[in-house]
């Protein structure tokens, strides 16, 4: 028993992480006629808390309950595998990634999300409040007006072998190649 | 949505056909069989973190070609997903409540190139999408609330000139 957690603390390899994503597909369906897609629960939060009479967020919110259901277990998931479930050693990170990396002042390896760009300190930083806040909305309006984000399109809709979802995919991937290799070595100047 | 399908429906809802999620089942749930998703929902927010899928380092190696993870994490995701779907629709699976599977069919809008265009720069910007975000809360980065917050922000935005944007 202890060594099976002692494995499940190593990082989980795709295979093993792309299975387990994609048998949510058919489990939601199966316990309760659930679609897989997360970006809605943005619209749902801002339909019960902000509806402010827009038309968008008029409908009824509490039927779509279920969804704040499941996030609650995301946020329960990361916090059991984080405090429970953690990696004992340092995070891999592609060496040529790294090394830009330091060019950029950013050091910190030892987290998911590195501390120079992420900690709230450095949301007083020009590049920290640009890659969280501007970040941040672009992923709430991006998703929104595309319907659908990574979980709706990229895997649901392509399950179901829907092609607009395809067009989706191909342009999440197509905006973060952008913003990865164009404009994100311009934003990280600005520290 | 058929208009049959939304004349018949019994609640006051009215569906737009921008509707991104509408739950097809006609049972009344209880809270306590809501825990069923936290259930499911846990089991991924473990995976997000445990295959460092939440990580802004693996979504910049993903998006420089660096890495090979991401890639394998939503390609396995994706087959997975396409072989379960054909297995219930050929078989006509039913529901664990006995109710025919319905799956939302997204219709195509112009809006789907350029909101998608626009989230996959946050999302290399952030490493994180709406799921995600939420795992990151659950692993204690108190920044992931202000990046919540903005999304939150972004998609009111949206809401707010819905009408007036192309789609």
């Amino acid at each position: 028993m202890f060594e099976i957690i002692e494995n499940l603390k190593a990082p989980w390899p795709w295979y093993v992480a792309g299975t387990i994503i994609g048998l949510i597909v058919p489990a939601l369906l199966i316990i309760g006629n659930k679609t897989f897609g997360l970006s809605s629960n943005l619209r749902h939060i801002c339909a019960a808390c902000f509806p402010a009479n827009i038309k968008f967020f008029k409908y009824n919110w509490r039927n779509e309950f279920w969804n704040l259901f499941f996030v609650g277990g995301i946020i329960l998931g990361a916090f059991i595998a984080t405090n429970y479930l953690a990696n004992p050693n340092t995070i891999v990170i592609n060496e040529k990634l790294k090394s830009t990396l330091i060019n950029f002042g950013v050091t910190d390896f030892n987290h998911l999300m590195p501390a120079e760009l992420f900690s709230l300190n450095s949301l007083s930083s020009i590049r920290g409040f640009i890659l969280m806040v501007v970040g941040g909305f672009l992923v709430g309006f991006g998703t929104r007006y595309a319907n659908g984000c990574t979980s709706g399109h990229a895997i649901m809709g392509l399950s179901n072998l829907q092609w607009p979802s395809l067009v989706a995919t191909i342009c999440f991937m197509l905006g973060g190649f952008i913003m990865t290799n164009f404009i994100l070595p311009f934003i990280l100047q600005f520290n | 949505m058929t208009m049959s399908n939304n004349t018949q429906a019994t609640t006051e809802i009215k569906l737009d056909e921008t509707s991104a999620c509408i739950n097809h089942s006609a049972k009344k749930e209880t809270i306590f069989s809501l825990l069923k998703y936290t259930v499911i929902g846990m089991l991924f927010g473990i995976v997000f973190v445990k295959a460092e899928i939440i990580s802004w380092f693996r979504i910049q190696e993903m998006f420089q070609l660096q890495s090979f993870h991401m890639y394998g994490v939503i390609g396995t995701a994706v087959f997975v997903g396409i072989f379960s779907v054909a297995i219930i629709k050929k078989y006509n699976i039913k529901t664990l409540q006995g109710e025919k599977i319905i799956i939302v069919t997204k219709p195509f809008s112009k809006g789907q190139i350029y909101g998608s265009l626009l989230f996959g720069l946050g999302w290399a910007m952030t490493g994180a999408c709406p799921g995600p975000v939420f795992a990151q809360i659950g692993t204690g980065l108190i920044s992931g609330f202000v990046i919540l917050a903005s999304a939150l922000l972004g998609t009111w935005t949206y809401g707010f000139f819905q009408e007036k944007l192309p789609h």
